[in-house]
Formats: structure tokens, C-alpha cells, sequence
């Protein structure tokens, strides 16, 4: 009899549970996964800068959590076990690597929402993923590059081969290559994150062949801090961060992940009750794509050409990847006029034509 | 003058300024460990010493007294784990992690508002024209003086270690405290000391980072240098010299392997069988110089280690192969750790070199 009752009271908690998500919550405790520090200032940095926003909107009704520098791997799904049995609503996992482990524990906690960035896997319904349209600032910053150039020799500090950071590289040359047919890439791997001695010793390494515009795809200051060092002979972009300190030069435009919105409005969901599972893929025209201010470093022509681009990417006539084009083995990959689809760019693992040197797989 | 798209000199001045934070460290911690004290948290004091030496930097502007606010910090961090050690006799290996996550939470506690502020210049020591001169210039005098003060720090421990009398007690400590004590020699002072000047080569080497190399402050910034420090000096058998090789091993191929990623750069094949034939050729000199014997299995090792590098050499000659990224990026460690670990076996005897007190405490009463 009494463990009738239990049962029963238990089904009642459950459904109550339940109903509670259709109606909405009162009170929503949301978690953030950060894969490097938050003073990185760049990637973590902007997702801590959503957190907060997030905090700022909803007040005493939103609690927040968060934990800096976790390793992508086995101990990501300890961290998001211990989030999720620490009563968190919804929890971020904001790094690529934590695929598994989010749609592991997702798997364990029904009734916990996991939202991955830069991801594709959503296993089970309580899954969301997100990400930007990255590739969109990079073609801004490749017509920037092919532009001031002079030895021709432009640089790409990749992080690791994934198709996120793929995209980019070509999205950057292509650019690059429309405005300068004589630009030659040069891709140095860091198989790092966040690791600023050896960012910024892949930056020395590309400065030291010849290159004089670095754009990169990890998430501290430290290629800026090296390109510094050049005093105005090479120049670079800020990175997911507006990183304004090294304005005019050697920042002289950046790519700005801007979360916030996003964050906002996916607890505002959860507390309202709309909240449903989603694949946000926003670029510059939702917002999450900014482009920071381009500095008197660059000449004014340069400047308006990257600004229009900026503009018609925003209002959809220009897509970065337009046909024709040929892969890196001088297959065909898009014909004349037709643009790449989004399958195409979110598994891709090739270079286009005219980048030297392999993806390492 | 290039090879493979790649400037040797260039290449050689980078390395040199790249290894300087491991080296520093790695240097104290050979003298933590000569003295029988393993301080697992070198980590920790690196980052303290970034720290340290850039808000002491920013806020004389001075980069000379940044990098001894650096020393400062992270001998002052080494004094809790001397402390903890010495007098509370805690455990060594505990105490050094502890104070590594310590160090990592201290810095990024003190760090807030620092992000984002540039440092005062750390320049080249000496005037222009001499950098300028062809090969020598980039790799003898283009340097700050850190990196000086780096390579004599190597060249004044080997001879304290080896040749002086603070070296000779510094030994005797770490090889048998007992005996030490014994003779009347206060153990756990003389390693409160050398502990105090390991944190301040590490917190110098951890003011590298932020002044000089990266300069600017971010949280983590050191990124497990104090690790691969830890490591090299195990790896060089608790040498000077052979930690600088490590040292310079570590970083040359980093830089390397970075600069072959940039250049589009293939792996000549053939310089390997050529290596080993010069490696092979350099002992058999030595040994004739030394005039030491020959064993049949050293004999039969030459012959077939000789015939297989020609045979090598016969195939691969003007063979330039692309290197998979994967293996180039993986390459620094493997390639340190192996060179130190040939140079260290086949001395036996002395077993590995490892001070005999190593990691355990003292108390006068025992």
C-alpha cells in the first residue's frame, strides 16, 4: 500500500513536472560550458558576455551557472552530469567538441535542455543546436586581405580541422582570391583552442615566411599581440571577441560572435513555455555575425567595399560561396550562379581550388 | 640562404626566444630537484610570475622590474610550498599540485582588469647593427636579454652544480639528507632556499610569457609549459646543459613544425639516413678520441645500423615527402623525449640520475 502510494505520488510529481514545462517556469536555472577561460577575451569571453545578457534581462527569475576551461572529452560529460543533477534547466555547451558528451548525459536527463554550439547532432528531442553564419565575417575579412596585401601572402592560423573552421578558410580565400587573383594562403594548424604562446608562434611562423595579413580561428589576442609586433607591417582581424584594444592597427576589423539575443531568447522560451527543440544557423542579417568598426588603416575605398559586401551578404545577393567553383583536386563542387548548401558547407572537409596543402584528417 | 621555404637563421633566433620560459623553469626546478625537493607546481608559479611581472611591468613601466616582480611572485608562491613542505612536512607531490591549481585560480582571481593592457616594450639588448650582421647578427645578438641571462644561468648552474662547494651541499642534500645532516648542515634550509629560487626561475619564465613572447595577459596563459618544464628535467637526468637541449629541442620543433605548416613545406626524407650515418660517423670519432674499446654486439650494431642507413639513404635521396599536419603537431614531444631518452641510456650505474632523497622529507628528530 505504501509503496503504491509512493509510486503514485512519484507519477504525480513526474507529470506535474511535465506539465510544468508546457506552462512555462517561474524560475529557470541556466548553465554555460565554456571550453577556455573567460577573460580569453575572444570566444569564451562573447558566450560569458551572452550569460550575462541573459542575466540582465529576466533578473531574479533566471539563475546562472557556469564553468570555465573544461576539457572537450570524457571530463565534459562529468561537468554536464554534475550541471544537470545540480538542478539546471538548460544548459550551453559552447564548444564543438562537446558533441558526445552533450547528447550522452542529453540522453540521461529528459527533462534537461541541452543546447550545443557549432554542432549537428541532436539524438534525442531535448537537444538544440546552434551556431552563426562565421563564414560570412570571413569573407568581409578575405576582401580585406586580397586588398592590403602586399607580398601577396596572406596567413590563416586554423584551430582544428573541423568543417566549421574548414568554411572559413575558404570563405576567407575566396574572397581574398576575387579581389586579388596573385594571393597566395598559407594554413598553419595549432590543434589548439585557446593556447596563446603557441598562437602566438604560429603567427611569428607565418609572419617569418613572408605573410602580412593574418586571420585566425583561436580564441585569444595573441596573433594580434604578435602582429603588433611588426609595428604596422602586418595586420589582423579581431576574432569572435571585438578585441578593439589592438585598434586601428593591427585589428583592423573583427569578427564579433554576438550570443546574447540568442541566449535571451531560448530561456525567455523556457520561461514562457514555447520552448521547442531548434537548429539555429543565424549569420550577419539575424544579428549573431557582427562585424566590428574597420579602422583608418584601411584606406577608404577598401573600407566602403568591404561595408557594401557586408551589406549585400546581410541582405542575401551575395552568397560567399557562389559557383562556379572547383575543389582543392579540381573537381566540380558548384556550378556558375548556383550556391553552396547548408549540408555542404556544415559537413565540409575539403579546400577549394587554388589553397595549398592538405586538411589533416 | 632557405631550405625547404624555410630560413634557418630565422628559424634558430625564434627557437632560441621560444624556449626561453621552459628553460627557466626547467632550470629551477633541476636545482629544486638536485636538492631532494620534487615541486610538482611549476605550473602554478609560471602563471603567478606572468602575473606578477605584468602588473609590475604596467604599473612602472619598467619590463627590467616586471620580470623581478615576476621572480618575486613566484618565489613568494614557492615559499607556501616550502612552508607546507618543510616545516608541516606535507607531502611533496599533494603539496605541488595543490599548488598549481592554486597558482591557476590566484592568477586569474588577480588577473581581472588586466586583460586587454599592453606591456612596456621588452627590446633587443644591443643596437641594431649588430642584429643586422648576416647569420650571426639574428641568432647571436638579435635577442632581448632574457634570453641571455637564460643561456648563462644554464652555463653558471652546471658549474655551481658540478664544480662549487653550494653545489656540492645542494647535492649531498638531495642525495642523502641524512648524511647531510650529519655533518651539520640544516637540510630543510638549504631546500627552503633552493625551492625560494626555483619559484623565482619559474616566475621569471612564467614574466617571459606575458612580457616578451605573448605580450599581453589572459587567463591560462602559460598553457602547461610548467608541465613540459617538469617533464624535461626529468627527461635530461637533472643536467643544465642537457635541460637547455631539451629545452631548445621543445621549442625548435614547435617553431619548425609551425614554420613547415606555413610554407606549404615538405619533409625532406632524405635527411634522416643522413642524420643517423652523421650520428653513427660522430661516435665512432669519439670513440677513437676517447679510446675506448669495442664490444662484438656494439660491432654488429654499427654494421647492420650502417648498411641500413646507406640502403635508406640509396632510396630516399632527393625524396620530399608532404608531412601529415597530425604527426608534425605531435612531433615536439615525441621527438624531445626520445633524443633525451637516448642520451641518457646506456649509462649504468648511476641508474638515471634521479637524486637519491628525491621527494621525501626530513625532520631533524628521525
Amino acid at each position: 500500500m505504501k509503496r503504491r502510494n509512493l509510486l503514485a505520488s512519484a507519477a504525480m510529481g513526474l507529470m506535474m513536472a511535465t506539465g510544468a514545462f508546457a506552462q512555462g517556469m517561474d524560475h529557470v536555472k541556466a548553465c554555460f560550458v565554456y571550453v577556455g577561460p573567460i577573460g580569453d577575451g575572444g570566444w569564451t569571453f562573447q558566450h560569458h558576455q551572452g550569460a550575462l545578457a541573459v542575466q540582465e534581462k529576466f533578473g531574479d527569475k533566471v539563475e546562472i551557472q557556469y564553468q570555465e576551461s573544461v576539457p572537450e572529452g570524457a571530463d565534459a560529460e562529468r561537468v554536464l552530469t554534475q550541471m544537470a543533477l545540480g538542478g539546471c534547466n538548460i544548459i550551453f555547451t559552447t564548444s564543438f567538441g562537446y558533441m558526445d558528451a552533450t547528447n550522452a548525459v542529453a540522453a540521461k536527463f529528459p527533462d534537461v535542455k541541452f543546447e550545443h554550439a557549432t554542432g549537428f547532432k541532436r539524438d534525442t528531442p531535448n537537444v538544440s543546436t546552434y551556431n552563426a553564419r562565421f563564414y560570412e565575417g570571413r569573407a568581409v575579412e578575405g576582401l580585406i586581405a586580397g586588398r592590403m596585401t602586399k607580398s601577396n601572402k596572406i596567413g590563416y592560423i586554423g584551430s582544428f580541422p573541423i568543417p566549421e573552421v574548414v568554411m572559413g578558410i575558404n570563405s576567407y580565400y575566396l574572397a581574398a582570391k576575387k579581389v586579388n587573383p596573385d594571393v597566395q594562403l598559407s594554413v598553419v594548424w595549432a590543434f589548439t583552442w585557446f593556447d596563446p604562446a603557441k598562437e602566438a608562434d604560429a603567427a611569428k611562423a607565418l609572419i617569418d615566411q613572408g605573410v602580412d595579413v593574418i586571420a585566425s580561428h583561436t580564441d585569444s589576442t595573441a596573433v594580434l599581440a604578435e602582429a603588433a609586433k611588426t609595428e604596422g607591417k602586418v595586420i589582423g582581424f579581431g576574432q569572435a571577441s571585438d578585441m578593439a584594444e589592438y585598434k586601428p592597427s593591427p585589428r583592423v576589423s573583427s569578427v564579433i560572435d554576438n550570443w546574447g539575443p540568442y541566449y535571451i531568447e531560448r530561456v525567455g522560451a523556457l520561461l514562457d513555455g514555447t520552448y521547442q527543440q531548434a537548429d539555429i544557423w543565424a549569420g550577419i542579417k539575424g544579428g549573431e555575425v557582427l562585424i566590428g568598426e574597420i579602422t583608418e588603416a584601411v584606406p577608404p575605398e577598401v573600407k566602403a567595399e568591404a561595408e557594401k559586401l557586408r551589406d549585400d551578404i546581410a541582405a542575401g545577393t551575395v552568397h560567399p560561396f557562389t559557383g562556379p567553383l572547383k575543389k582543392q583536386d579540381g573537381s566540380d563542387w558548384l556550378a556558375d550562379g548556383a550556391t553552396a548548401p547548408d549540408g555542404d558547407l556544415l559537413g565540409m572537409n575539403f579546400f577549394v581550388e587554388g589553397i595549398v596543402g592538405d586538411i589533416p584528417q | 640562404m632557405d631550405f625547404g621555404g624555410i630560413n634557418p637563421i630565422i628559424l634558430i633566433a625564434t627557437l632560441m626566444a621560444s624556449a626561453v620560459p621552459i628553460l627557466l623553469a626547467a632550470l629551477g626546478e633541476t636545482v629544486v630537484e638536485r636538492s631532494g625537493v620534487l615541486n610538482l607546481g611549476v605550473e602554478g608559479m609560471m602563471i603567478i610570475g606572468a602575473l606578477g611581472g605584468f602588473v609590475v611591468a604596467v604599473a612602472t613601466g619598467s619590463p627590467f622590474l616586471g620580470f623581478v616582480g615576476g621572480a618575486v611572485a613566484g618565489a613568494a608562491l614557492s615559499l607556501i610550498f616550502a612552508l607546507l613542505t618543510q616545516v608541516f612536512l606535507a607531502n611533496q607531490v599533494a603539496t605541488g599540485l595543490a599548488l598549481t591549481l592554486f597558482g591557476l585560480g590566484v592568477s586569474s582571481l588577480g588577473g581581472q582588469g588586466y586583460n586587454g593592457i599592453k606591456p612596456p616594450r621588452t627590446g633587443p639588448l644591443l643596437p641594431d647593427a649588430l642584429a643586422d650582421l648576416p647569420v650571426v647578427g639574428p641568432i647571436l645578438f638579435g635577442h632581448d636579454w632574457v634570453v641571455y641571462f637564460s643561456i648563462a644561468m644554464t652555463a653558471v648552474l652546471w658549474w655551481v652544480l658540478k664544480a662549487s662547494r653550494v653545489g656540492l651541499i645542494i647535492r649531498a642534500v638531495g642525495e642523502s639528507h641524512e648524511a647531510a645532516h650529519a655533518l651539520g648542515y640544516k637540510v630543510n634550509r638549504i631546500r627552503l632556499m633552493c625551492i625560494a629560487f626555483g619559484g623565482a626561475m619559474a616566475g621569471m619564465g612564467g614574466a617571459y610569457v606575458s612580457l616578451a613572447r605573448v605580450p599581453q595577459w589572459v587567463d591560462g596563459i602559460t598553457n602547461g609549459q610548467g608541465w613540459i618544464a617538469l617533464a624535461i628535467v626529468v627527461f635530461a637526468s637533472w643536467r643544465p646543459w642537457r635541460v637547455m637541449i631539451g629545452a631548445y629541442l621543445f621549442g625548435g620543433i614547435t617553431v619548425l613544425q609551425l614554420n613547415l605548416q606555413a610554407a606549404g613545406s615538405q619533409f625532406p626524407v632524405w635527411l634522416l639516413p643522413t642524420l643517423a650515418l652523421l650520428a653513427l660517423a660522430g661516435d665512432i670519432i669519439l670513440r677513437e678520441i676517447n679510446g675506448k674499446n669495442y664490444s662484438d654486439l656494439r660491432k654488429v650494431f654499427y654494421f647492420f645500423a650502417t648498411v641500413n642507413a646507406l640502403q635508406l639513404l640509396y632510396l630516399s635521396w632527393g625524396k620530399w615527402i608532404p608531412m601529415p599536419v597530425d604527426y608534425l603537431s605531435m612531433s615536439p614531444y615525441l621527438i624531445t623525449i626520445l633524443v633525451l631518452v637516448i642520451m641518457s641510456a646506456g649509462r649504468r650505474g648511476t641508474a638515471n640520475g634521479a637524486p637519491a632523497s628525491l621527494g621525501q622529507n626530513f625532520h631533524a628528530s628521525r
